[in-house]
């Protein structure tokens, strides 16, 4: 299926849950509801033609002073996604606010995303329901603040605490 | 005994001289510095020339603590703990611009020089460093051992 069909799949499937589509030098994205997450999820990973059996990346984007998403929801959680049997991709996003900084987990659907989600929390305090082990990734357990914020300061310096070993 | 069959030195000299050329290093590799690190100890540059040829991967038995590489803020209690498990006496090399200053790695993540954390001997600025800053530096650390100024 070439990005166009499969972004027409979802929105038959999805109905109104798909916000919107585009297409990018050739990359397809679908921006979905959050409420509709997991569903699009687990269709593009079981439905037999869609077949993403690969979770390549996922990752957040904070647009925190971005020009023109000022006012929109302030994240944006990516999920890459790759069939190796159909040989295709897609994008699938996800907009959460700040104060609602919550995003169903995808750990049952693809156990790599545990770790990925644990980063995203780390890094953007986006936080996933329903994750086994939400704990920090990257920084350790003491570490206040998530740093890849646009809003965290660039020269801030934290006391030299460390993890405990 | 015949004149010129003995001499004379002073205790700590002897011992001194004896450690500058015996140096067992515990290589605490984190980043690309340790590749410019392979380069001079291999036989091109050849540290074993000054003595320093036999790394050890244990801290018990090493003496000098060459920290090579960018030290993360999660890292640095495991620096810590390497360095209080060598025995004296104890020296600490601090190899690159990021173990010296943190380098350009001005972030929240990276230990901004680990003379924060713990007593550095000789500061070897580079990135990474050149073979000849580092044999420089292996010098000049001999030079201190030989004198027995240490600063743990």
């Amino acid at each position: 299926m070439d990005g166009a069909a499969i972004l027409e799949r979802l929105r038959a499937r999805l109905g109104s849950s798909v916000i919107e589509t585009h297409a990018q030098h050739g990359d397809h994205t679908a921006v979905v509801d959050p409420a509709a997450l997991p569903a699009a999820l687990s269709l593009c990973r079981d439905d037999a033609d869609l077949g993403f059996d690969v979770l390549m990346d996922l990752t957040a984007v904070d647009y925190q002073k971005y020009p023109g998403r000022e006012d929109g929801p302030r994240f944006e959680v990516v999920y890459h996604l790759y069939s190796l049997r159909w040989n295709h991709r897609i994008r699938v996003k996800v907009r959460v606010d700040e104060d609602d900084a919550v995003v169903p987990t995808a750990v049952p659907l693809w156990p790599i995303a545990n770790w990925f989600e644990r980063e995203v929390w780390d890094m953007f305090g986006v936080r996933f329901e329903g994750h086994p082990d939400p704990r920090r990734l990257l920084m350790y357990e003491e570490f206040v603040g998530h740093p890849l914020r646009k809003d965290y300061p660039i020269n801030r310096r934290q006391p030299l605490i460390g993890p405990r070993i | 005994m015949g004149v010129g069959s003995f001499f004379t030195s002073r205790l700590d000299e002897a011992i001194g001289w004896a450690r500058k050329y015996s140096i067992f290093q515990y290589p605490f590799v984190t980043a690309c510095c340790g590749m410019e690190y392979m380069a001079t100890a291999c036989s091109h540059y050849d540290v074993d020339r000054f003595g320093a040829g036999l790394p050890r991967f244990s801290p018990r038995q090493a003496d000098v603590l060459f920290v090579v590489g960018t030290i993360s803020h999660k890292m640095a209690p495991v620096l810590k703990r390497i360095y209080e498990q060598m025995t004296e006496p104890k020296w600490v090399v601090a190899f690159g611009v990021c173990t010296c200053t943190g380098g350009f790695y001005d972030n929240y993540a990276t230990v901004q020089g680990i003379d924060t954390i713990i007593p550095v001997d000789v500061y070897i600025p580079g990135c990474p460093p050149r073979p000849e800053s580092v044999i420089d530096g292996l010098m000049k650390l001999q030079e201190k051992i030989a004198v027995g100024a240490q600063r743990y």
